[in-house]
């Protein structure tokens, strides 16, 4: 391992004074004050640039972020709800080796997956066969029993996924979860690329970055992909809960630059199981949905009875096959971190290939020597609720007051099924513009897959930061941020 | 478009008109309160109350800043300015991809401005600011309105929305108006009605615009016609009305599929009766039962958009 404690001690020329180096990989240095060669241009430029400059460029993106409104939602705060996507100046560059192994790993991975939903909603070889515990997908919140037997167009259940992939002290890229309902982020990954190319316009030449300008395109045709048999112009749509969700600004963003309406639940109506919008012009037949709704709040005639963001009988139009809805329903079970513990043996089975990429070692609670391993050492842990998303429901062990440890125990204790644990890993680190200073921060990375006809991932990806020091949380509802990522050509 | 698009621009441009209209009815008034004379001031705040259809509320406030605050502050469905603007603005983040940024900027910053910012110093600081500033504002919104946003058929709902909206606060006014001064609707007016019916015509920002037609000599029968029948001035009721029926044929055009006769019609009618009309016909029919007509016309021209192109029925709009 190259990157050595000791090596940290040196000291770096600015803006790199700060700059020290851990037991994590470290993205961009080899060890202290070696570059790797795909950040050497960056690292010069960096030496070169007078430190003003660094901050007026950061300045410039800011505001042109601001300017954007590329804002989300934190929930459950009352001031300022709408908030700045907190971005860092700095690309996260990976090479062409380390993407084509990602990509082939993810594929892969995929794939399995999408074996794995339909087999689990028809004939449940995978069950029978006792790879996979009934109980652990017939106990998941997310399995939908309506979707037994029913056929979706081509078979492909995950059309949009985005996995969240870390990377080991030894370099090697993990997966850490995966995200098979309605994945969000990837207009940041756009719209960063767009700012960054404006900030660093030699940099990017110097560099030879592959372009992402291709998703929305690529979204579109594997949308349209999915349509109905026999209509050869489909309309496409995307459903929004509205104006007062999280990723409403990503909605409106993906719908513009496909060219496509964006709805609302009120706005489709279902008669004799079609699904039409209401036009000015009079009703039109909505052949593909890209929902961004969950599915829970789809259709109040299935799920949850309550709901109004969706639209009543979508379901019954679904399965009579008159409308494709894109991520199908259902997908959350395999998504779910209890399930996630048994993705390696998926890929066997349904592949006979042994998984490309990695999982982080983890523990079931339903698992009695587990559980008590795990409740006897929380504070080496990262316990999390398996149905839980955007870093909520979590307890990061070595960060933990001993009275959060005791309220996770006894919420372990009371249902195991809920969680999972993983021991805690330094995510690798990569150097970030904090404060007129260059400092590492941990990152993951998180890669869009897009599944038709056949499986599309732009190279690159959205990169989470952890903006404040030490911390290991990305998520942009927990003090996260988000890089530029650069894959480079060959 | 989406129905619901087309539904959030018309309501959109209606709050906002309608906010306009009461700040400048407002101002107006207290501008008219400066000067003596034998009319009460509170048989006044009646009066701009009814204009503002606020007349339906239980035990409306006497005094001066109470009225004030139910007209400028009140919350609620479209009560008062900030309210009104408050809904606008609601309606324009629902659908602030259709709309330019530049239009959405405009209306956010109105927005926040009138927010209320400090009770007690409002008072002191001259309400007339506020009133001039909300004013101001608006018109800002719809020149920037008409210079960044396509003129199709979103633009069209926001036509809509505004002249059916000044169309029916027209008559309103109108009707109110010459009710509270019929007993003394003579040729020649005395000096307190005299600045009364300059008042109308200002409340209209139509006194400049009627002086160039009339000269400054005011008389009823011809603020009447200037108000009702002038071809040119953009807050006359055939004006507005002229607006609402080339939107709704440009609307017709862009979704042939929908069955518009009924609202082309209704439109169609009352252009008519205000192109060719006289007024001294529409005097000695009764000015009241006629504004009254008009405003019910408004109303049903209202309801054939909205069960046309916004909320109709299923089965009368399958494909082919």
């Amino acid at each position: 391992m190259p990157d050595t404690a000791t090596a940290g001690q040196a000291i770096l020329p600015a803006p790199f004074g700060n700059y020290s180096l851990d037991t994590s990989f470290d993205e961009m240095f080899q060890s202290a004050g070696i570059p790797r060669e795909h950040y050497q241009a960056l690292y010069n430029q960096l030496l070169n640039l007078p430190a003003d400059e660094l901050r007026h460029r950061k300045q410039a993106a800011d505001l042109s972020f601001l300017h954007q409104g590329i804002t989300f939602t934190v929930y459950g705060r009352e001031e300022g709800t709408e908030r700045i996507f907190p971005h860092d100046l700095l690309p996260r560059i990976i090479t062409s080796s380390e993407w084509s192994t990602i990509e082939l790993g993810l594929i892969q991975r995929i794939t399995a997956l999408n074996h794995f939903l339909r087999d689990i909603y028809h004939e449940g070889k995978i069950l029978a066969d006792g790879i996979v515990p009934r109980e652990v997908v017939y106990s998941c919140k997310h399995f939908r029993r309506q979707m037994r037997g029913l056929q979706v167009p081509k078979d492909i259940y995950i059309t949009v996924v985005g996995s969240d992939l870390i990377r080991y002290p030894d370099g090697r890229f993990v997966v850490l979860e995966d995200n098979l309902r309605v994945p969000s982020g990837v207009s940041y990954m756009l719209t960063s690329r767009h700012v960054m190319k404006r900030i660093f316009p030699e940099l990017f030449q110097k560099c030879g970055v592959r372009s992402i300008d291709h998703y929305s395109a690529a979204l579109l045709s594997t949308l349209r992909s999915l349509a109905p048999e026999g209509r050869h112009e489909p309309v496409i749509v995307l459903l929004t809960p509205g104006v007062y969700n999280s990723a409403y600004f990503e909605h409106a963003y993906l719908a513009r630059q496909m060219g496509i309406e964006l709805v609302e639940g009120r706005d489709l109506v279902v008669h004799d199981n079609i699904v039409y919008m209401r036009n000015t012009a009079g009703l039109r037949r909505v052949d593909v949905i890209y929902r961004r709704i969950d599915d829970d709040f789809i259709d109040p005639l299935a799920f949850q009875a309550d709901s109004i963001l969706g639209v009543a009988g979508l379901f019954n139009a679904y399965r009579a096959r008159n409308v494709v809805l894109a991520n199908a329903v259902g997908t959350g079970v395999a998504d779910d971190k209890a399930l996630y513990a048994y993705v390696p043996k998926i890929i066997r089975y349904y592949l006979g290939e042994d998984a490309i990429l990695d999982n982080v070692e983890t523990f079931l609670m339903t698992d009695k020597v587990q559980r008590e391993h795990v409740c006897a050492n929380l504070d080496k842990y990262v316990v999390k609720a398996v149905g839980e998303s955007g870093g909520y429901g979590m307890l990061i062990g070595p960060h933990s007051t001993s009275g959060q440890r005791d309220e996770f125990r006894d919420l372990i204790n009371a249902d195991p099924r809920n969680y999972i644990a993983q021991p805690t890993i330094m995510l690798s680190r990569a150097p970030c513009f904090i404060d007129g200073q260059v400092e590492p921060r941990h990152v993951d990375l998180r890669p869009y897959v897009l599944f038709g006809e056949k499986i599309t991932i732009v190279p690159g990806g959205l990169t989470r930061v952890a903006l404040r020091r030490g911390s290991l949380v990305v998520n942009s509802s927990q003090g996260g941020g988000s890089k530029d990522t650069w894959v480079l050509h060959d | 478009m989406l129905s619901r698009v087309a539904d959030s621009l018309y309501w959109m441009s209606r709050y906002l008109e309608r906010a306009e209209h009461a700040a400048r009815l407002i101002d107006v008034h207290l501008n008219l309160m400066l000067d003596q004379s034998s009319i009460s001031g509170e048989q006044r705040w009646r009066r701009v109350l009814q204009c503002l259809s606020t007349s339906a509320i239980q035990n409306p406030p006497t005094d001066t800043q109470g009225i004030m605050e139910l007209l400028m502050f009140k919350p609620g469905k479209g009560h008062s300015i900030v309210s009104c603007i408050g809904l606008a603005r609601e309606n324009s983040r629902q659908v602030r991809e259709q709309i330019s940024s530049e239009m959405w900027e405009q209306l956010n910053r109105l927005f926040h401005e009138v927010k209320r910012p400090e009770v007690e110093r409002f008072w002191d600081s001259e309400p007339i600011e506020f009133l001039h500033s909300v004013r101001e504002k608006a018109h800002l919104f719809q020149g920037v309105t008409d210079s960044t946003m396509s003129h199709g058929e979103g633009w069209q709902f926001i036509q809509l929305g505004r002249f059916i909206e000044r169309a029916s606060a027209t008559a309103t006014l109108l009707d109110i108006h010459f009710s509270a001064m019929t007993q003394s609707a003579e040729e020649d007016p005395d000096l307190d009605e005299h600045l009364e019916w300059i008042g109308l015509l200002k409340s209209c920002t139509a006194f400049e615009a009627y002086c160039k037609v009339y000269t400054a000599e005011v008389n009823p029968t011809r603020v009447a016609e200037f108000l009702l029948l002038n071809a040119e001035f953009p807050h006359s009721l055939r004006f507005a009305i002229d607006m609402v029926h080339s939107a709704l044929i440009a609307i017709g055009t862009a979704s042939p599929a929908r069955k518009a006769d009924r609202a082309q019609n209704l439109t169609g009618r009352m252009r008519a009766g205000l192109s060719f009309g006289q007024i001294d016909e529409i005097l000695a029919g009764g000015l009241h039962g006629y504004l009254e007509g008009i405003q019910r016309q408004c109303v049903q021209i209202h309801t054939a958009i909205h069960q046309i192109y916004i909320n109709y029925p299923i089965q009368s709009a399958l494909e082919a």
